[in-house]
């Protein structure tokens, strides 16, 4: 790459050609302040005007993350017109914003505010009609609030780039553009899967997952029996809500503030993950050796689900008939807990702490309830955790590690941790089929192949005593499309496929701490790109320091099945830990 | 959603087809679509998207974006005033207020015979005849209010043939 030689307040630099002045500032050392722009351009449309600046050639002031460098060029970040100007385009955001901030879920990660604070920017400075307001509340994970946008158009990008699905759009004109899905409907009404992506990248709270910590609280003035289960991507990511480094495992402290909230137990969805691959690892051998429907496609990603049943109605036999594990592990203290403790399931409050919005909506299923009866009552995601333990007062970074509830289910295996990373789930069941098929242990334990920690899709050929399994993953709905319109054409040369909603799989969750620069001055410059990898490490050694690293060695798994299940896929495993699928119509009739 | 006829089908996507060679085929299907039935409603759009590959928000977008594209059915004849820069210092707004008090309509709307639909326009390129009302692609140059009542009878006895 061509270098070039420009200045910044009169100071000189040499920088690759081709960057904008924005990217060349931050490698000269200035953080331009800015908007609309984000992560190596996935979002570039120089829309907010926050980052304008001057530079030699150009007319008036130019908006750095669009605007190229040029040999010779002299930027000025704080000449007193840039200065100004940049407070004044923050000034007329502000202008159309509604500041409810302290009763605003992004307060604190709100960049908005951020950028307001860093340009000198004053509320109130340009006063003027609003625009109105679009609200929707009516999706079980997402909540859109249209007087809080800023129009940078982020949110569009994610959804495209994760999914190719483009949910959202700028609808009409000038004053009265919002953004929304087609004719301002719900994402409930739209082929929205509620991943929750967009929420991930929006500056504001004009995009949020659905809290559900009053029905949490309703629960516990009600005198419910109220059970907590977290699932494995969330150990690696909340330490970031109270300061630690990203990639830092935080179990030990997240069981002890759990414990602290007043639930009664404090379960680990891993036990669930060993049970989702005892049943779904014995599904795969049925329909291996029985000519069943293949590939099979693992069922545990809830905006996944969406997704197939949106897209691809046809190929709903390929799914695992299997429910999620929080799903199962609901289903399981509400029969075999509750049981075994004298409760009422009635009486009971499954409360699911999860990286993930979608599993908000998974929890309303209808094909997700025994006898009427929900498996989970309340689905919060990490950051709504979070907020619980900063409301309660904890103290997070003093608390002792405490184990979790070991009585029935608290054992857990290594295969259940690395569920929360893409090819996790693969990786578990390969290593739980591989015994099942050859009555021995795989050597290594790990399956290195199906790991990583992105989007896009990976494939592997396990030999099995001389069977040879074709293996794929897939996590972004762009990268499972591909997989699944081979499937369509009769092309797959695969028999098993995990696809996960999120880029990355859950520890990149549209439900997991907000990943921005502007608040995270100790971590490293290239942290967009490398933060998924590290929470996937995290996983990946709670794994490594497992003793029990395979789900069927699980002793309270056996004992499940030994008691209460009979065998994996049992009459009763179907009853309770089975589920059913439908097409829907993306856009239905209101 | 309601559901395209076969043959609605075909023709939106044999309009679709027509662009196929083009980088930025949207505009063009949209307009094609527009002139042939008159409005484009989501399940026009959904059928466009998914021969296009462009998602249904984004030509939701354009449609709402442009006022020459429609959600609506509009009327048999439509009344295009222009309500550019030009045309308004020059009486436009007496013009479309004229037609609006005798069709008892307001811009946007259609009469409930179905015949006229009333749209403002922003700038259609026309200033040198201004006020210009565009009628279904016919121009009529220097529009006074007297001449509106005449203008609305010829088109209803148009329609009466």
């Amino acid at each position: 790459m061509a270098m070039i030689n420009i200045k910044i307040e009169g100071i000189s630099y040499q920088v690759e050609e081709g960057l904008t002045i924005l990217e060349a500032a931050k490698k000269c050392g200035y953080e331009i302040p800015s908007l609309c722009a984000f992560n190596h351009g996935e979002c570039n449309r120089g829309s907010c005007r926050v980052c304008l600046v001057e530079a030699t050639g150009a007319r008036g002031l130019v908006a750095a993350c669009v605007y190229p460098v040029a040999e010779g060029m002299e930027i000025k970040i704080s000449s007193p017109a840039a200065t100004a100007a940049r407070r004044h385009s923050v000034e007329l955001l502000l202008s159309n914003h509604n500041m409810n901030c302290q009763q605003c879920d992004k307060n604190g990660k709100c960049e908005l505010l951020h950028v307001a604070y860093v340009t000198g920017a004053r509320e109130g400075a340009f006063q003027g009609v609003h625009s109105e307001t679009h609200l929707d509340t009516v999706a079980p994970g997402l909540v859109r609030d249209t007087s809080k946008c800023i129009l940078c158009g982020r949110c569009i990008e994610r959804c495209k780039n994760a999914h190719g699905l483009g949910i959202l759009g700028f609808e009409n004109r000038g004053f009265n553009t919002f953004v929304s899905p087609a004719e301002n409907r719900s994402f409930a009404d739209s082929p929205c899967i509620q991943c929750g992506q967009c929420v991930n990248v929006c500056h504001t709270g004009a995009l949020m997952e659905h809290s559900e910590i009053d029905k949490i609280d309703a629960a516990f003035a009600a005198g419910k029996t109220v059970i907590a289960q977290a699932a494995p991507a969330v150990r690696a990511a909340l330490g970031e809500e109270f300061g630690f480094p990203i990639g830092t495992p935080v179990t030990g402290k997240m069981v002890a503030a759990m414990r602290r909230l007043g639930f009664t137990r404090v379960y680990d969805v891993n036990f669930g993950a060993d049970l989702t691959i005892m049943e779904e690892g014995t599904e795969l051998l049925g329909r291996l050796t029985n000519g069943g429907t293949l590939p099979m496609i693992t069922s545990c990603s809830p905006g996944w689900i969406n997704y197939a049943e949106y897209n691809y109605g046809d190929l709903l036999p390929h799914l695992s008939s299997c429910k999620s594990p929080h799903q199962m592990q609901g289903a399981i203290i509400k029969s075999y807990w509750a049981e075994q403790n004298g409760i009422d399931p009635k009486d009971i409050f499954v409360v699911s702490v999860m990286p993930c919005t979608a599993k908000k909506f998974e929890k309303e299923r209808e094909q997700e309830k025994v006898n009427g009866i929900p498996d989970v009552d309340a689905v919060i995601t990490t950051r709504e955790l979070a907020r619980m333990i900063k409301r309660g007062g904890i103290l997070f970074d003093r608390l002792p590690d405490e184990d979790w509830d070991q009585d029935i289910m608290g054992d857990y295996t290594g295969a259940g941790v690395i569920f929360g990373v893409t090819g996790g789930v693969m990786e578990a069941a390969l290593r739980t089929v591989y015994f099942k098929l050859t009555g021995k242990e795989s050597e290594p334990i790990e399956f290195k192949a199906v790991r990583g920690h992105d989007a896009g899709i990976r494939e592997a050929s396990i030999d099995i005593n001389g069977t040879t399994v074709n293996v794929a993953i897939a996590s972004g709905m762009k990268s499972a499309k591909v997989l699944l319109d081979e499937i369509r054409e009769g092309k797959s040369k695969y028999q098993f496929i995990e696809i996960m909603g999120c880029p990355g799989g859950c520890i990149n969750g549209g439900g997991q701490p907000y990943v921005r620069e502007c608040f995270l001055p100790n971590e490293s410059d290239d942290i967009m790109d490398t933060y998924k990898e590290k929470r996937a490490q995290a996983l990946y050694s709670e794994d490594e320091r497992q003793t029990l690293r395979q789900s069927h060695n699980n002793p309270q798994i056996v004992e499940l099945y030994e008691k209460f299940l009979g065998e994996p896929n049992s009459h009763k495993a179907h009853e309770l830990l089975h589920t059913s699928y439908a097409a829907r119509e993306g856009f239905n009739e209101i | 959603m309601a559901k395209l006829n076969a043959a609605a089908a075909a023709k939106i996507e044999e309009i679709c087809d027509r662009y196929t060679d083009e980088k930025t085929p949207l505009m063009m299907i949209l307009s094609d679509i527009q002139n042939e039935y008159g409005y484009i409603p989501l399940e026009v759009q959904e059928l466009v998207s998914k021969k296009t590959g462009i998602s249904v928000a984004e030509i939701y977008g354009v449609v709402t974006f442009y006022s020459f594209f429609s959600l609506e059915p509009k009327g048999k004849f439509v009344i295009g005033c222009c309500l550019g820069t030009a045309c308004y210092v020059k009486g436009a707004q007496q013009v479309i207020d004229k037609f609006s008090e005798l069709l008892n309509i307001k811009p946007g709307q259609t009469s409930e015979d179905g015949l006229f639909t009333l749209d403002a326009l922003r700038c259609i390129g026309a200033c040198g005849i201004a006020p210009a009302v565009s009628i279904n692609g016919k121009v009529y140059p220097k529009v006074e209010v007297g001449q509106v009542a005449g203008i609305i009878d010829s088109y209803r006895k148009e329609a009466a043939v």
